[in-house]
């Protein structure tokens, strides 16, 4: 099959390959060692893209990751397919299938180009200005129109069937970029006996010596270099984009490891990511070459010179069959004569700048070529493709001239993003005319051209040099190898002439469409920090991140400004330097595997059951064990009434547990508690309620002595962690006079609540050794013995009110003794119930529980826990605290019960409490807890009031969705307030 | 990541760690003794300096323990760091 714009021989694709793919529904050929961009242009297809605020029809502008216009979606199906790629990063293979973005229905004919004739009305920030009347006109036109339009290319629907793989590793010199500063860098450094990894965003190492002819001296010198690297032991990895660089040279490397094949083995992740903790970092990111500005430089078939070049050498294909060279820099006549050996036709090279060097224009005469100096490009013409450009000569007369390709050198800009990002300063070059970083002096050595070395044998000095630094930097012997000499000719750079003042639009940044009019816009606005006219006009915040547009755009508002780029400054560079996908990031944590899943021991057994979980921190607890068909309120009020007339059994086990030992245990936990401690007798408990040191509740629990020296400390669920951590924090910071040693027990004791009055018969045959008769056993105990013959601690505490026991077995043996107490409970009438009934009884007795009661400003005080508080000790955490005069104040929130007039209205948890129905009322509190109560036939809330207590009785509204409920004020106990029920 | 310093494991990897806010601020010995300003200020006073600052950290998934370090918040960098009961260096 006959291509019409590959070249005959050369470049570094597979000829004997053949590869098909399909662009837009059609087929084409391309070979192995194509991207997708260089097989279209050896189509002769460079009408790829519409941009985004103008629909205007693009072409391709780079040969590499800073494509502002190529963006395509690649691959078939719902889940695979990926939006936003640069066709200059994929690579083809047999069956690829990609298509353009931001166009409807198709490129050629695009009816979102409408935009573009209304372009005068479009300008920046037109949308703070357009948008605003009528009122109503934002949630009904603007917001669906903009959504519309807004943003690039379509997100996969489909769940991402691919898995991605994370790596971490640690080296002696990781080199970022891996075309000649970096590869030599690396022999250096691999040569000093370093640990290295050099890592390049491109398929094969090289960088621009892939461009260099084969049998050229450079092209030798980089073939010798990778066998002597692998020989070397160094690390390479192609498809690896530096995206991030933090702090103590922690670098993050973007793999792409099969999306360049055509039947990727399923084994293989789709992308790995690598964290890279480097002794030493070697930046060899390279330069970016810079489009010039004029009017209609964003026309198909305008493009940078130097990615023309790249096109020929490296993949043997011409861009076009006529080329006008624009250029403002030495550089362009390098491509021009490349590009003219090659057998394009260079028409001729229109240098912007009046006074060229007097040796490139002579031996880009001698090459045949037409030489104009002191030029201006008017503008383009030519509609899906460029046809030809409007030269106007220093002699001051224009002339038309036909090509179908334009091709811009304004001198190239060195990457400075990695170094930037980990806060490296940079200082103006007026040489490159771009930014430059200064001199690192530490683990990070920035080398060749993204430091505007440009001359290759410069860099390749440079590189060797910065790599034997670091080898040395980390602590290896240096052995800075014989600086390898080539011959290559690169002149020096200039500052790219401007020209803002032609007619027509001049395209600033191509992907977001900002114009030079935007940029002068936005100035004469009064716009003056570089960030804020980035944001007013958005240049260099699309997916490219202003990689070709930035320093033209700096350049503009330096102008407009009447200062110095360095005056203007440069914006924040921020990873990611390409974009990154989300799998990448997060790698395997996703799914089942995004959190961990705490299941009790019982679990398995409530699952057996029907019963329905809920997510409690990172626990599934059974929420309630429906029978039939019941909801979730039946099944509530069943178990509600099971336990308080018969006996009912709770799995408690997520609660939080810490074994604290020691011989100054009592005296710990005297001062970390509000509670006295000491004089607790063994085998007694206490509920425990624990302050921060601001004097607001942090947790709560029952505490029971074991022994002198030892407590069963319980913590909230989702509190244990943060318990654990204060008592240890105080343990090893301000107690640490004390004995006590800390161990979290939470897993190691299953729980198994039984409550109700009948829940004494139920344990009592379970248990040896421990008397539980009323007398010996009496509320707020605590006994070690053997429960269904396994050792375990029982505990006779109630968090509903009804006699109550907490079976602690170990929790290997929990389901068995479960077993056995449901077996025996059974014959009692024993209902099995879940968190949902717990919260219902404990609110029916007016317990709290800390986060909902509670909110981290709530003293015990105003939750009614008063009593529990030690005054008379000199000292514990958040005491000193609540001797402050706001803490006692007695229109601070406290805990009140709430009834509804209406007995069968739930409050929302949540709502508001005012106190009459008057527009200016102001919250007076707001409801914890509501719940219907199937025991006393009404509904119960609590709340926390402002001044509550001397409330009692007051008539207040709760403000909800179907309007004012009026609500009673009662104390916050509703059922058994005298407390005789936890007696049996 | 931050690379962190512990004095009893060496440096490791950030996600070892649990940040325990600005060091050096011991709690009163006598908290009764205390006005309500001077205790305002231990609870709630901190320097928060651009440049060195003094943290604690604890190596929560390390050793468990609680130390002091000094770190540049301009270049988070940590210059150094030191066991509980120390004289910082």
């Amino acid at each position: 099959m006959s291509v019409a714009f590959r070249v005959a021989e050369g470049g570094r694709v597979d000829r004997a390959r053949p590869v098909r793919f399909s662009f837009d529904g059609r087929a084409y050929t391309g070979l192995a060692g194509d991207t997708l961009a260089s097989a279209l242009i050896a189509n002769g297809v460079h009408l790829v893209g519409r941009s985004f605020k103008y629909h205007r029809p693009r072409g391709f502008v780079a040969a590499g990751s800073e494509e502002p216009n190529a963006l395509v979606r690649v691959g078939a199906g719902t889940a695979r397919a990926t939006p936003n790629l640069r066709a200059t990063q994929v690579e083809v293979y047999e069956g690829l299938v990609a298509e353009s973005q931001n166009r409807s229905p198709s490129l050629a004919f695009d009816l979102g180009a409408i935009n573009d004739l209304a372009a005068p009305f479009l300008s920046a920030g037109f949308y703070y200005k357009t948008f605003m009347w009528p009122a109503w006109g934002w949630k009904r036109i603007y917001e669906p129109l903009i959504r519309r339009a807004a943003g690039l290319g379509r997100a996969p629907e489909a769940p991402d069937p691919d898995c991605y793989a994370q790596r971490y590793v640690h080296c002696d010199v990781l080199v970022v970029g891996a075309g000649p500063a970096g590869l030599s860098a690396a022999l250096a450094a691999a040569e000093a006996g370093a640990r290295v990894i050099v890592c390049d965003e491109q398929a094969e190492l090289g960088g621009t010596l892939l461009d260099e002819t084969p049998g050229s001296a450079h092209a030798a010198w980089l073939a010798r270099t990778l066998v002597a690297l692998a020989q070397a032991g160094v690390r390479m990895l192609p498809r690896t984009t530096a995206f991030g660089m933090f702090a103590q040279n922690f670098v993050a490397l973007a793999e792409r490891v099969t999306d360049h094949l055509a039947a990727p083995d399923p084994a293989l992740p789709r992308e790995r990511l690598w964290q890279v903790r480097a002794r030493q970092v070697v930046l060899a990111a390279g330069a970016i070459e810079r489009p010039l500005i004029f009017p209609g430089n964003d026309r198909p078939g305008v493009m940078l010179a130097g990615s023309a070049r790249t096109y020929l050498r490296r993949y043997g294909v011409r861009p076009g069959a006529r080329a006008l060279v624009v250029t403002s820099s030495d550089e362009g006549y390098r491509s021009a004569i490349d590009l003219a050996q090659g057998g394009v036709d260079v028409t001729a090279i229109a240098d912007l700048r009046a006074q060229p060097a007097a040796a490139l224009a002579d031996a880009a005469r001698a090459a045949g070529l037409t030489v104009l100096p002191g030029c201006e490009i008017e503008g383009t013409s030519g509609r899906l493709r460029v046809r030809g450009a409007r030269v106007r000569r220093a002699t001051g007369d224009s002339a038309e001239i036909a090509c179908d390709l334009v091709l811009m050198a304004g001198g190239r800009t060195p990457s400075v993003h990695l170094f930037s990002q980990n806060a490296g300063k940079l200082s103006f070059d007026e040489a490159t005319g771009a930014f430059v970083p200064d001199d690192a002096g530490g683990a990070i050595h920035p080398a060749g051209a993204c430091r505007g070395v440009m001359e290759i044998d410069a860099v390749l000095r440079d590189g060797a040099e910065a790599g034997a630094l670091a080898a040395e930097r980390a602590h290896l012997p240096t052995k800075a190898e014989v600086l390898r000499t080539v011959v290559a000719t690169m002149e020096a750079e200039a500052v790219p002439a401007r020209k803002p003042h032609a007619r027509g639009r001049a395209f600033v940044d191509f992907q977001n469409d900002v114009t030079t009019k935007d940029i002068a816009l936005a100035v004469r606005e009064g716009f003056v920090s570089v960030e804020h006219v980035k944001r007013y006009t958005t240049v260099g915040m699309a997916t490219d991140q202003g990689k070709t547009s930035n320093i033209n755009a700096l350049g503009l508002m330096a102008e407009a400004r009447h200062a110095a780029i360095p005056q203007v400054g440069h914006t924040t560079f921020r990873m990611p330097y390409t974009p990154v996908s989300f799998g990448t990031l997060a790698g395997a944590a996703r799914g089942n595997l995004f959190d961990p899943v705490r299941q009790t021991p019982i679990h398995a057994w409530a699952e057996s059951q029907g019963a329905v979980f809920e997510d409690v921190s990172l626990w599934k607890r059974a929420r309630y064990f429906p029978e039939g068909a019941e909801t979730m309120h039946q099944a509530v009020a069943r178990e509600c009434l099971g336990v308080r007339a018969g006996v009912g059994v709770f799995d408690a086990s997520t609660l939080g547990k810490i074994e604290v030992v020691g011989p100054d245990a009592a005296v710990f936990l005297e001062r970390m508690y509000v509670n006295p401690f000491r004089k607790l007798g063994v085998g007694r408990t206490r509920y425990g309620v624990l302050l921060r040191e601001d004097g607001f509740i942090l947790d709560d629990g029952v505490i029971g002595r074991i022994a002198a020296d030892r407590f069963h400390v319980t913590t909230t669920t989702g509190g244990a962690p943060r318990v654990l951590a204060m008592m240890e924090d105080y343990l090893q910071t301000e107690f640490s006079d004390l004995r006590v040693w800390l161990t979290s027990t939470t897993e190691e004791w299953a729980v198994i609540a039984v409550q109700g009055p009948r829940a004494r018969e139920v344990i009592a045959p379970l248990v040896e050794g421990i008397d539980v008769s009323p007398a010996a056993f009496p509320h707020m105990s605590v006994r070690e013995g053997r429960i269904c013959g396994v050792k375990g601690r029982l505990f006779r505490v109630s968090f509903t009110g009804e006699l109550g026991f907490e079976l602690n077995v170990p929790a290997d043996d929990a389901q068995m003794v479960w077993d056995a107490v449901w077996a025996r409970g059974r014959d009692a009438g024993m209902v099995a119930y879940g968190t949902e009934t717990m919260h219902v009884l404990r609110a029916e007795k007016g317990f709290i529980i800390v986060g909902q009661e509670t909110d981290g400003t709530v003293t015990p005080d105003d939750v009614g826990l008063g009593w529990a508080v030690g005054a008379a000790k000199p000292d514990f955490v958040g005491k000193r605290s609540l001797a402050r005069a706001a803490m006692k104040d007695p229109a601070r929130k406290q805990l009140v019960g709430l009834l509804t007039q209406a007995p069968a209205t739930v409050l929302e948890e949540g709502a508001q409490i005012v106190a009459d129905a008057s527009a200016g009322r102001r919250s007076l509190g707001h409801v914890t807890s509501a719940y219907f109560s199937a025991c006393l036939g009404h509904s119960v809330a609590l709340a926390m009031l402002s001044g509550g207590r001397a409330r009692m009785g007051e008539s207040l509204l709760v403000p909800m969705p179907g309007g004012d409920v009026t609500v009673r004020v009662v104390a916050p106990v509703f059922y058994d307030p005298a407390g005789e029920r936890v007696n049996g | 990541m931050l690379l962190i310093p512990c004095p009893y494991c060496g440096p490791r990897p950030e996600l070892e760690f649990a940040y325990g806010g600005e060091g050096g601020i011991a709690r009163p010995a006598d908290p009764a003794a205390l006005d309500d300003d001077a205790w305002g200020a231990f609870l709630y006073h901190r320097s928060n300096p651009r440049g060195m600052h003094v943290e604690r950290w604890r190596h929560v998934h390390g050793c468990g323990r609680f130390f002091n370090a000094r770190r540049d918040t301009v270049t988070d960098l940590f210059a150094c760091s030191w066991k509980v009961g120390e004289a910082a260096p």
